[in-house]
């Protein structure tokens, strides 16, 4: 499952499409509800991702879509979801 | 079909939030709903009922939006409970419709898996058909049907003749909707969520039309509304325009309302013999009336734009762009709307803080909503700002009355955002707050939902907040009013009264602070609302005029009569001081308990108390 190209969601580019890898609450040391509400919302491995928007203040929130549905997650919700992105990015 | 039972059945609605699940429940009960709160929780509770094809009459409930049956907030909790037959004071449902928006199956699908393991009678709603056709989205509801086994119908939730098969359904289900299996609830483990995401895959292969990686008109829209820069700019515009629109567009139609009242008023001193019925009817009743009447453009002209903006998909966006900079002080993004109507009156904005989910920020935010400049604190700010301040320019054509009014308001939003930040301390969890708030893609508001939406708010002012205000009107009438002068008293009335009595004594306590005894009686009667002060300090004083002349005409007479220190005070003490007894009214509705608002009244007496008590301190030392 380990892939150089693995990364934080927040970590995404903006636009790019990602596939989800794991979703755990440890991976952003948030509450483990957070990590099951993201599971239940649909960040399941295998799922399409793509973050939307970013905030203006820090980045903060982001705006992923995720599926068909779209959602704002403050960073460290973000952090829990851990994706792989379509093509290797560029560095 | 059996005879029909004694009690009607009860059919609850369920749906992830944003699926048109209400749009559907508007269609199918009409105006005929009940709109209460579930026992012991601010969470709204929705019934109506409806007459199927067959004249079947069953109550429709409408369950608050859920993405899961393992709850993280107190609506979610309410929609598990019910559901589960945990809930006292509710009835398990007999029949579930689980509305599922055709446009985001993917999502919406498991819950409907996770019902279905309740064992509860079902069927699945599949709405927003209409959407899912013009995306080219095309479900094969029959297919849905036999791999879910569970009936499906396809609804438009906005047309009568897109439930109409739905209602046909209930026909066919409800009778049946007897036998019950008793599961016992297990909270989903990881593997079931996996499960029902690879169940979730198999069923969308097998029903077609799903279209993921397409730019979406709502993507073309986010991608101006949402943008870093342009995003809060248009944010602002709108809100410029709600705030302008809550503060002068009612302002017409407030001033109609006072004058129908004062005319009514008129009218029936002309008829009415002099004595004490007259005089309660006109100065407690009819005024009382008048007072709650009042607030109602503002909260029609504000719940309209809010529910347009809920409506149309935007007001999560509004809270998506806000999150950071109301999350500072550990306020909710959606709190901005709610306070800056206050600056209009607390009022409707304490109402419009149920568009906040977390009680907690909800909460908070009702907190220090009073704390903004409504205004009704403007006639006594002007009063008081004409009489004592002069009128000089500063430098670059600043006027110094104008900063100092300014002041006023920079005042309020500071020690707000002071006190939600000490808020936050007191009640701080082990974790951060979540946020995880759904984007739903947007649509036109819809007529009908926003009419419905409306009456309802009215609705709950008129019959809730209004009888309380009302009643409260009526009593400090009566205190301001008994007992009458003795004959051959000099002094004005109401130095005798009650309120007068009570003022005295309250001239004890607020000498350290610079009130003199005509404040202190003054204060008393202000309790109904801020500008009342304005009219009472008239009446301490004697004076004949009435309306808007009474300011004209004791400007020159407190500039004579008041120290500069005693002035700054009052003029602090409005700053904080929870003069309005309707807001707390409503307080104590939106949070179903007195507790609240007696901490309200309380910390925000505390405040006013030491706000004045410096500010007279500090203008005495430097006169």
């Amino acid at each position: 499952m380990v892939n150089s190209s693995d990364m934080q969601l927040t970590e995404l580019a903006s636009g790019r499409m990602a596939r989800v890898v794991s979703v755990s609450a440890e991976h952003g040391a948030a509450p483990p509800e957070i990590g099951r509400r993201l599971a239940e919302l649909g960040f399941l491995p295998g799922e399409t991702v793509r973050i939307v928007a970013r905030g203006l203040m820090a980045r903060d929130p982001i705006a992923v879509r995720i599926g068909t549905g779209t959602f704002a997650l403050r960073l460290f919700e973000a952090a829990c979801v851990r994706v792989r992105p379509e093509q290797p990015q560029p560095a | 079909m059996a005879g029909s039972p004694a009690v009607a059945p009860l059919v609850a609605l369920v749906g992830n939030p944003n699926c048109g699940k209400t749009a559907l429940f508007n269609v199918l009960t009409g105006s005929r709903q009940k709109v209460a709160n579930y026992a012991g929780v601010t969470v709204e509770r929705k019934e109506g009922s409806l007459l199927t094809p067959s004249g079947l009459r069953v109550r429709l409930l409408d369950l608050p939006g859920s993405y899961s049956l393992d709850p993280l907030t107190p609506d979610e909790q309410v929609t598990a409970d019910v559901l589960l037959g945990r809930r006292a004071g509710e009835t398990q449902p007999d029949l579930v419709v689980c509305v599922t928006d055709a446009t985001n199956l993917r999502q919406n699908l498991r819950l409907v898996l996770s019902l279905k393991r309740l064992g509860l009678p079902m069927v699945v709603a599949l709405n927003m058909t209409d959407i899912a056709r013009r995306k080219g989205i095309l479900i094969d509801a029959v297919r849905l049907s036999a791999e879910l086994g569970l009936p499906v119908v396809e609804t438009i939730g906005v047309k009568a003749d897109g439930v109409r098969a739905l209602a046909a359904v209930l026909d066919r289900v409800t009778p049946f909707a007897t036998a019950r299996h008793a599961v016992p609830w297990q909270t989903p483990a990881a593997a079931d969520i996996e499960h029902d995401q690879a169940e979730v895959r198999r069923i969308l292969g097998a029903v077609g039309g799903e279209r993921i990686d397409g730019v979406t008109l709502s993507d073309r829209v986010d991608a101006v509304a949402l943008q870093p820069v342009l995003g809060p700019l248009i944010l602002a515009l709108i809100l410029f325009l709600v705030f302008q629109a809550v503060f002068a567009w009612a302002q017409a139609p407030m001033d109609w309302i006072k004058l129908g009242v004062g005319a009514a008023g008129d009218w029936l001193g002309g008829v009415l013999p002099a004595g004490l019925l007259k005089d309660l009817l006109i100065n407690g009743v009819l005024a009382g009336v008048g007072s709650v009447l009042v607030f109602l453009p503002q909260i029609v002209i504000l719940f309209f734009f809010i529910l347009v903006l809920e409506d149309s998909g935007y007001l999560p966006r509004a809270a998506f762009l806000l999150d950071r900079i109301m999350g500072s002080v550990g306020l909710s993004g959606r709190a901005f709307i709610p306070l800056l109507s206050s600056f209009a009156c607390a009022i409707p904005g304490i109402m419009a803080t149920r568009t906040i989910q977390n009680p907690r920020d909800r909460l908070a935010t009702i907190m220090i909503a009073p704390l903004m400049t409504c205004s009704a604190r403007l006639p006594v700010y002007a009063l008081i700002i004409s009489a004592f301040i002069p009128r000089r320019e500063l430098w670059g054509g600043l006027q110094l009355q104008g900063l100092v009014l300014f002041a006023l308001y920079v005042a309020g939003v500071v020690s707000a955002m002071a006190v939600a930040y000490v808020l936050t301390l007191a009640g701080r969890h082990r974790h951060v707050q979540a946020l995880m708030l759904e984007l739903p893609a947007y649509h036109w508001p819809n007529l009908r939902n926003l009419g419905i939406g409306l009456l309802q708010r009215v609705d709950i002012f008129l019959t809730r907040v209004g009888t309380i205000i009302l009643s409260l009107m009526v009593i400090l009438w009566a205190l301001s009013s008994y007992p009458a002068p003795p004959p051959g008293a000099t002094g004005p009335a109401i130095q005798y009264s009650i309120a007068g009595h009570l003022g005295a004594a309250l001239a004890v306590l607020f000498a350290p602070i610079g009130f003199n005894w005509q404040i202190s009686v003054a204060l008393v009667p202000g309790l109904a609302a801020r500008e009342v002060a304005v009219g009472a300090l008239g009446t301490v004083y004697a004076l004949s005029a009435t309306g808007s002349d009474v300011s004209s005409a004791l400007t020159p007479l407190l500039t004579r009569s008041w120290s500069l220190p005693t002035a700054l005070s009052l003029l602090a003490w409005y700053v904080f001081a929870p003069q309005c007894l309707s807001t707390l009214a409503t307080v104590k509705r939106e949070t179903n308990s007195w507790r609240y608002p007696l901490i309200m009244a309380a910390y925000m007496f505390a405040l006013a108390y030491a706000a004045s008590w410096l500010t007279f301190r500090i203008a005495t030392a430097l006169s």
